[in-house]
């Protein structure tokens, strides 16, 4: 018995070292973002003063504003187009159907730096160039295999039956599916459209390719204020930035558990 | 309400033939059991019937009109599943409702309408429920509610008892049985289970590799069938093989076996004829004299198997196994080993053409 509480010891130190090993550096950056100091010096003074002065920066909010629209529209983009396609793979079968499924995890893979490339030669040979558009666009490509694989897993969990009796009740295509099959594969939709969101907002590598002076997205704007010379108010935004998207992350994983479930 | 008439249908999947050429009539309110094993093309048939696939060749006709090009929503068909298939987002009431809804009914209507098939069912109490919260034999009548409540004009039952455990199985045979009389709908229902199709149905079709080996009420499918798989998928059947004598058969030992019904035969082919276990009476050999008329055999008892209310013997007999159920009268008991002699009389042997 000994053992087994060493052990169970052993285990919970584990996890906090784990814990400690993820968050310690953010939890670090979070307090500095309210200490006085800009050089990170102890004892720590509280203070919401770069908190204050973020709000003045102009260009860091615009950027902020153009990160959450951009995100928002990848979201509703990738959630329509992925949710149709996971159920267009779920249901039919067609010529070159398993090479479709097999080319859909290969961007997932592929490092951001070299599709930014490939896609900022791209846009320049079509004339859409760079700028908000581009990015979008861009982060549409990255997001959508994310919502088809996310989708796909929980229709993994349906019972092709229930589609086969609603028709049997006589019920069309579109009822079919607005009214029994959607319903289902909801948790997985709103999973998808969160992990959608964070690709495409959490995005610096292609934002970075396919940006413009004017119009760039807020960690292309952060990665730019660093090099000019760090501030605490990076640690301030960084800080927000980390709140929201934990949260996101957390709704995540709640709908995702849902999936799990019958 | 309405018969159902499947003519020279037929339906592949690649090579693999899953109906060929099956012509079924299934009467107006009649209940119907589609029987074979699996991959005998039953469900196939059902699933036809049900629109949910289009056959290659044939017809299929509900009430007389053509529907084997009209897809399953269009139907007017109810269907119960072999998993249920009962939506889980939605309780048990809008489960059963979901059909009238889908074709835009009045609300009151709905409501009304779906007490009226819940409280059939013996549910009326449980619409507010989800189905997950139900046993198996609750969610198998939640089903059953759903799939009659809009009237349809056929009912198709895919293996509907299947998942349910045999005592329950048994309630919802009588039960499924009662509610059929009730609303009077024509009922076609798949199975691999012969008692279910023998205690269940007005008539029972046989299939085996998509073809319909034999049709007709289940007493006369049992009493002559038309084929060794006849005989041993639908109940047990001892099968001995000779050759005809155009009454009875000879086995190949030189013994006479006579048969009362079954096939008329040229003398010469071979044949088989079947027995059912518990037409056979077993008594120990005395070594006395065999009467004239009647089929007999000797053999060994090489196995004993008490159940209760009958013991079944298995009886070693040229090389082959026979087996006898006896019931439990509480005369004789016979022990392994024992030389036994097995009578029979002709109008329990059925003569079959060699397949």
């Amino acid at each position: 018995m000994a053992t087994t509480r060493i052990l169970e010891w052993l285990g919970r130190l584990y996890i906090w070292l784990l814990l400690a090993f993820l968050y310690l550096p953010i939890v670090i950056m979070a307090l500095m973002s309210f200490n006085v100091s800009p050089f990170y010096q102890l004892p720590f003074e509280w203070t919401t003063e770069w908190y204050a002065s973020l709000w003045q920066n102009d260009q860091l909010i615009s950027a902020t504003w153009n990160s959450i629209e951009i995100a928002i529209i990848t979201t509703i983009i990738c959630v329509v187009l992925g949710s149709a396609a996971s159920l267009a793979l779920f249901r039919y079968e067609f010529r070159g159907k398993k090479f479709l499924q097999a080319l859909l995890f290969p961007p997932i893979a592929i490092p951001w730096l070299i599709t930014g490339t490939a896609m900022l030669i791209f846009f320049f040979g079509v004339g859409i160039g760079r700028g908000l558009f581009a990015i979008l666009l861009g982060h549409v490509a990255l997001a959508l295999p994310y919502v088809i694989v996310v989708v796909s897993a929980r229709l993994q969990t349906f019972a092709p039956e229930l589609e086969e009796a609603a028709r049997s009740l006589g019920a069309n295509q579109w009822q079919v599916t607005s009214r029994v099959t959607l319903p289902w594969i909801m948790p997985g939709v709103i999973a998808g459209g969160l992990f959608a969101f964070a690709v495409s907002f959490d995005q610096f590598v292609v934002s970075y390719f396919l940006s413009t002076p004017g119009q760039t997205t807020l960690p292309v704007e952060i990665y730019a204020a660093i090099r000019k010379g760090f501030t605490p108010e990076i640690n301030a935004v960084s800080t927000i930035i980390i709140v929201v998207s934990m949260a996101l992350m957390l709704l995540t994983a709640r709908f995702f558990k849902f999936g799990g479930e019958k | 309400m309405a018969g159902v008439q499947v003519s020279s249908l037929s339906r592949s999947f690649g090579a693999h033939k899953a109906l060929d050429d099956v012509s079924i009539d299934f009467a107006d309110g009649g209940f119907y059991a589609l029987l074979g094993p699996s991959g005998s093309g039953k469900t196939t048939l059902l699933r036809q019937i049900a629109g949910f696939d289009f056959p290659d060749s044939g017809r299929i006709a509900i009430g007389g009109e053509s529907v084997e090009r009209v897809p399953v929503e269009k139907r007017r068909i109810g269907m119960v599943f072999q998993n249920y298939a009962l939506f889980p987002n939605m309780s048990v009431a809008d489960n059963v409702a979901f059909g009238l809804s889908v074709r835009g009914e009045p609300k009151a209507t709905i409501a009304s309408e779906v007490q009226r098939a819940l409280d059939l069912v013996q549910l009326g109490k449980l619409g507010g429920r989800r189905p997950h919260q139900l046993s198996g034999g609750q969610r198998q009548r939640v089903a059953l509610a759903r799939a009659i409540v809009t009237k349809p004009r056929v009912l198709l039952l895919d293996e509907p008892l299947g998942a349910l455990d045999k005592a329950l199985r048994v309630d919802m045979q009588i039960e499924l049985k009662r509610i059929q009389r009730e609303i009077g709908i024509t009922t076609i229902f798949v199975t691999h289970d012969q008692e279910e199709a023998l205690t269940m149905s007005d008539r029972i079709g046989i299939l085996r590799d998509g073809r319909l080996v034999q049709e007709g009420p289940p007493e006369d499918i049992y009493d002559s069938p038309k084929s060794e798989f006849a005989a041993t998928f639908l109940g047990d059947a001892n099968i001995l093989r000779g050759e005809t004598t155009g009454t009875g058969i000879r086995l190949p030992d030189g013994t006479a076996i006579a048969a009362g019904a079954g096939a008329t035969l040229a003398a010469g082919a071979k044949a088989s004829c079947a027995v059912r276990p518990e037409r056979i009476r077993i008594a120990a050999d005395s070594g006395g004299a065999d009467q004239a008329n009647g089929n007999v055999l000797r053999g060994q008892v090489s196995k004993r198997i008490f159940a209760g209310n009958n013991s079944t013997y298995f009886v070693e007999r040229d090389g082959q196994t026979l087996k006898v159920i006896v019931q439990n009268t509480g005369i004789e008991r016979l022990a392994e080993g024992q030389e036994v002699v097995l009578r029979w009389s002709p109008e329990s042997t059925v003569l079959i053409a060699a397949n």
